[in-house]
């Protein structure tokens, strides 16, 4: 029983990062846009936090910087698809490998380097409960913002006129233009939370869950973050489903071994990517489905007339 | 009066700005670059020096650079030909490892036979490997619709667990001290060296043959013409009879069979056996050679033969500079994005408009 | 107040191919219905998009109740009074009424009272509507409802009406002239844009002729015949295509009780189509544009397979699992409604376009092209079917729409097929070019071809067509001949699509119409 209680803290924290980053993408996906770029944002998310949890000795600030560095990576690719019209799913992968050599590149001195993680959050009392207190309280409080965060964006989206304009503007850019909304604006403020949030995921990875920094450290969470979005139809809540099943795969590698089962650590390691194809060829059979669903101009680009 | 500059799009695509912007582009990412040395207190021009004369000053630097196009242009004419055709294999370097897999398995087989068929058996097990890997991506696609990138993608990270675990279990060497790489080949399993003193070897030969036969089927052949449609206008393609499925199998398996063929070519050329990293990241980097080159054969030489300096440049580098090579990665990304944007002229023009306001 | 309301005065719009506004003059006042009458391509949308903010004007000046205004932007247009009904819908399909009217309204307007404010408004002016109801639900005549209301809500001055009857049934066009009549008894002004004469004959007291982007006339329509302003439009008489009456051979497409889901959420289904078309003879299908001519063709020509493939047999051959390609082969060529995109690639020659369809007239050799053999064909097209061009080698974005509709129907044609499928021949086509087209049509016909027509415009069917039926809510009626049946008819079968409505307000009102 103590296991289980163990197995799904761990869920919870294992499943933040891929909560942070896909709801971010949904946000951004919401308003037609499909940025391809979350594995290369969470690593420059995640290195920019190290380095300055490092240099400043707090991770707090780290944290901060990260969610800078992810909008900062956003920028770049709302300037080039947005403004300059280009290919979104082109310069999506290109961000993504720039943030993966821009990574790589800036994390070379901070291999080693230890620093201080960010504290768990122990709340009076409630951490001491039988069974809930274990799972539910006493993470760090970057697992309290995501699930906040989850609330936040399930409110704006379907109960604030915020989210009515986003929502319209992701389904048809020419009739939002035609009423007079700024299109381009709007895009550009999803795409750049978008990236926030996968700066803050990545800063989670490197400064909450696991502290240390190595290259390519987010191991295609960003890629996996995309699929769910995909798996959960465009729907919050089900992002939240699906991050934390996810999660639960990515701990299986570690269970195993502890419940003395004889497979090599290798195969337990693909499991999270081949559950992500599995959910993903299973989600998408449905063209209608995924019609209905997915914002009608995603991936399209929007240049107003005259 | 407000003054704006407004983007106005061509009638007909400019050619001009097409062959200009991978120039701008690579101007951009050197001025970027020398700004980066200055910063990390290296004098630019000495770090331009080494990092793109440098690498070409003796026989044998320019021996490594085709050494290091090869694999990139074979795999970029391959990725090339889907891509014109909305076919998005992003998964290269995975397909790159499975065929060193089945192109090493069978080297590693035919261990001491000293056959002449191991090697044309090599290749073409490899050219399998290659196509097995990408025939999933495009089954799932074609029977479930599902993203082929993400698919292929997903499918890199468990072609390096398959290719981890087979040299660190079976396949580990016996007599290699533990270390995770399988036997060293045979010399009948090898690809023959084409310049002497060097590691230049005949997957050259077999990465511009490539390139050739794809220009023919591109220009030439009713299904290249047809796949150019299918990318250019689905709707039109439908209209045409053009099955969609098959476009996406040909896609897929196209660049499939370059990759394997690339990667049996790396295991079969200069790393000699298999071990947990076959390539520096050929696949992806083929990719940036494919937009760089315009998905066109004779851009993607140009285009390989550029980011193959740009791998020795990193390398000379680290030697002369006390640079990290990392750097290499970060200019690869940082041209991909200059070209995306200078591609911006391609369809658009810049126009500056005067408003006169009223109140 | 004696200004007028609106006043434009020498509105100019230059884009890089065409001059879309000339020197435009307009004005319209308080209670005035003001037809803006011109062929596609006229310039009529082009200027209402100046009204409405969502284009600027390179020159001229805009009066608004005697004051000159710079409008921007449509939130600026709407504030001034101004509302349009777009000929494209702007709605937003996955949302409801409410939010789609929400949407366009500033925020202290669109509170919680909205839903009520909706039914009382479509109430008033005999638009039903139910708020809560999802727009990809509704029918093309209810989503012009909802367009119309959220122009309502906002108390416009002006209403700018863009080609509003393009997709209604006669029952339904009626019931909008007398909304239009009530508005401009209470003192809107509405700018009506259409390129139908007798309806601008029937609502209005005043229209403004525009033909290639110049202002040719302003007059009351009421006073003018048709021919009269037909030669405002045109600028000469409607040409009048030839006949000769021909025996019809035998059937050459054959279909039986064909029904097809549709494979889009927004789309229409089919149900149990029965057509026959035989050689010599041109069968029409009429309709509004919505009811399930999109799914229709695409299950004819082969670009949708339908599940059991004795439904459609081309030739005595069985063809519905057959794709386009391979229809191709039996002898069947289709002209489709998207010439940019479907029936040509813009971005590649007249060349490469004729390759696309026509790879098998030798024009391959082993799997290779052949380019001599390409250039031959395209050079003939050009040639026989008059394609204003600057060769084989011109891109296709770079012919006008008329001249790039006779290539296709030209290369089409050129294959020599036994069945030939045209969907909207004369979109989108100037005068000239259209007569040309209609003239190849009936031309083929006495050549022995099967052909079948689907287009919007009655006008035209009656005008080439031997057979005809109507296609309403994915029903085809029987077909019958031309000589057997009348507009009114035709009006009634193609209204069948609204027998489907909720509302019981709305049948009482169709009654009433009827």
């Amino acid at each position: 029983m103590d296991q289980v209680v163990q197995l799904l803290a761990l869920t919870l924290a294992a499943g933040t990062p891929l909560v942070l980053a896909a709801l971010g993408e949904l946000v951004t996906e919401k308003s037609g846009v499909l940025n391809l770029g979350v594995e290369g944002m969470m690593l420059v998310g995640a290195v920019t936090s190290f380095a300055i949890a490092a240099t400043t000795q707090s991770p707090w600030l780290g944290v901060a910087a990260g969610i800078l560095a992810g909008a900062a990576m956003a920028a770049i690719f709302a300037t080039i698809t947005l403004s300059l019209l280009a290919n979104q799913v082109a310069t999506g992968l290109a961000l993504s490998l720039f943030g993966i050599g821009l990574s790589a590149f800036v994390g070379l001195d901070f291999v080693s380097v230890v620093i201080a993680p960010l504290p768990s959050l122990a709340i009076a009392g409630l951490s001491d409960m039988p069974v809930l207190g274990k799972v539910l309280f006493g993470h760090n409080p970057l697992v309290y913002l995501s699930l906040a965060l989850f609330l936040a964006i399930h409110w704006f989206l379907y109960h604030s006129r915020g989210g009515l304009i986003l929502r319209a503007v992701g389904e048809s850019p020419q009739a939002a233009h035609a009423i007079g909304y700024r299109v381009v604006a709007i895009r550009y403020a999803a795409v750049l939370f978008g990236g926030a949030c996968a700066g803050l995921a990545g800063a989670y990875l490197a400064v909450a869950y696991n502290p240390s920094w190595v290259e390519g450290m987010t191991a295609g969470r960003g890629w996996i973050a995309l699929a769910l979005v995909v798996f959960a139809t465009w729907k919050p809540w089900r992002v939240l489903v699906g991050a934390y099943l996810f999660g639960g795969v990515t701990l299986l590698q570690f269970q195993a071994q502890a419940l003395g089962v004889e497979i090599p650590a290798q195969f337990l390691s693909m499991l999270p990517y081949i559950a992500t194809i599995v959910v993903l060829a299973f989600i998408s059979r449905d063209a209608a489905m995924i019609r209905m669903n997915a914002p009608a101009s995603l991936g399209k680009p929007f240049h107003a007339d005259g | 009066m407000t003054m704006r500059i407004e983007l106005e799009a061509r009638p007909t695509p400019s050619r001009l700005a097409g062959w200009f912007s991978p120039i701008a582009a690579i101007a951009a990412t050197v001025l970027v670059g020398c700004i980066l040395f200055s910063a990390l207190g290296r004098n630019p021009w000495l770090a331009l020096h080494a990092f793109f004369v440098l690498p070409l000053a003796t026989p044998y630097g320019l021996a490594e650079l085709l050494l290091k196009a090869s694999p990139l242009m074979l795999i970029a004419v391959g990725l090339s030909i889907g891509y014109r055709a909305n076919v998005w294999n992003i998964g290269a370097e995975g397909q790159l490892t499975m065929g060193a897999i089945f192109g090493g398995g069978v080297a590693l087989l035919l261990h001491e036979a000293a056959s002449a068929l191991a090697l044309p058996v090599m290749l073409l097990a490899g050219i399998i490997g290659g196509m097995a890997w990408a025939a999933i991506p495009a089954w799932l696609r074609t029977r479930f619709n599902a993203n082929e990138i993400l698919v292929s993608l997903m499918l890199v990270y468990v072609a390096a667990l398959v290719l981890s675990l087979l040299v660190h279990g079976p396949w580990r060497d016996p007599e290699g001290f533990n270390f995770p790489q399988s036997r060293m080949f045979d010399d009948a399993a090898l690809l023959p060296i084409l310049w002497p003193e060097t590691r230049l070897n005949a997957g050259l030969l077999l990465a511009l043959a490539t390139v050739a036969a794809a220009w023919v089927f591109v220009r030439k052949s009713l299904a290249g013409f047809q796949m150019r449609v299918a990318g250019l206008a689905p709707a039109a393609a439908n209209y045409a009879g053009i099955s969609a499925k098959r476009t996406v199998w040909l896609g897929m398996l196209i660049g499939g069979a370059c990759a394997g063929l690339a990667g049996i070519n790396e295991a079969a050329g200069p790393v000699g056996q298999l071990q947990p990293s076959m390539s520096p990241g050929y696949g992806f980097a083929a990719i940036i050679v494919a937009f760089v080159g315009r998905l066109h054969p004779v851009g993607i030489v140009f285009a390989s033969l550029l980011l193959s300096l740009l791998y020795l440049g990193g390398e000379s580098a680290q030697v002369n500079l006390a640079l990290p090579s990392a750097v290499t990665g970060l200019f690869q990304g940082t041209l991909l994005l200059f070209l995306l944007a200078a591609d911006v002229l391609i369809h658009y023009r810049l126009r500056i408009v005067r408003r006169v306001s009223v109140a | 107040m004696n200004a007028p309301r609106l006043k434009l005065s020498g509105i100019r719009k230059v884009y890089p191919s065409v001059v879309a506004n000339d020197d435009v003059d307009l004005a319209v006042s308080a209670g005035d219905i003001h037809a803006v009458l011109g062929e596609n391509g006229a310039g009529k949308s082009t200027l209402m998009k100046i009204v409405y903010g969502v284009v600027k004007p390179d020159a001229g000046t805009i009066e608004w109740e005697g004051t000159p205004v710079v409008i921007d932007n449509p939130a600026r247009a709407r504030r001034l009074g101004i509302g349009m009904v777009f000929q494209h819908f702007s709605l937003f399909e996955t949302l409801t009424v409410a939010e789609n009217i929400a949407l366009a309204l500033p925020v202290e307007r669109a509170g919680s009272d909205l839903p009520a404010r909706i039914l009382d408004v479509s109430a008033k002016y005999g638009l039903p509507l139910e708020p809560s109801r999802v727009v990809h639900s509704m029918s093309v005549g209810e989503r012009q409802r909802v367009e119309i209301v959220r122009c309502l809500l906002q108390d416009p001055k002006l209403l700018i009406m863009d080609e509003p009857t393009s997709v209604l049934t006669p029952q339904a066009v009626l019931k909008l002239f007398a909304t239009l009549a009530q508005l401009a008894a209470d003192g809107v002004a509405i700018l009506y844009i259409s390129h139908k004469l007798p309806e601008i004959q029937a609502l209005c007291q005043r229209a403004t002729v525009m033909r290639n982007g110049k202002v040719t006339g302003t007059c009351d329509p009421r006073q003018e015949t048709a021919s009269s302003l037909a030669r405002m439009m045109i600028g000469a008489e409607l040409p009048r295509t030839l006949h000769r009456d021909v025996r019809a051979g035998a059937a050459c497409l054959i279909v039986r009780e064909l029904s097809l889901p549709a494979d889009d959420p927004f789309g229409t289904d089919l149900v149990a189509i029965n057509l026959t078309v035989r050689a010599a003879e041109i069968v029409g299908i009429a309709g509004v544009s919505g009811n399930g001519q999109r799914e229709l063709l695409a299950a004819l020509s082969g670009e949708r397979k339908s599940p059991i493939a004795d439904t459609i047999r081309i030739a005595g051959a069985s063809v519905g699992h057959l794709d386009a390609g391979e229809r191709r082969a039996l002898g069947v060529a289709f002209v489709p409604e998207e010439r940019l995109g479907r029936g040509a690639v813009p971005d590649l020659s007249l060349a490469a376009n004729s390759l696309l369809t026509a790879y098998r007239r030798g024009l391959t050799a082993s799997g290779f092209i052949r380019d001599g053999a390409v250039e031959a064909y395209t050079a003939a097209t050009i040639r026989d079917f008059n394609v204003k061009a600057a060769g084989p080698d011109a891109a296709a974005r770079s012919l006008s729409g008329g001249n790039l509709q006779k290539f296709i129907v030209g290369r089409e044609i050129r294959q020599q097929p036994k069945l030939l499928i045209v969907a909207q021949p004369t979109w989108g086509v100037d005068v000239g070019a259209a007569a040309q087209i209609r003239q190849t049509l009936i031309d083929l016909r006495d050549a022995g071809v099967a052909v079948l027509v689907i287009s919007e415009e009655l006008e035209e069917l009656y005008e080439i067509c031997d057979q005809v039926a109507v296609l309403a809510q994915g029903r085809l009626s029987p077909v019958k001949p031309l000589r057997e049946t009348n507009a009114t008819e035709i009006g009634l079968l193609m209204a069948g699509g609204l027998a489907e409505e909720r509302t019981p307000a709305s049948a009482r009102q169709l009654d009433a119409a009827t």
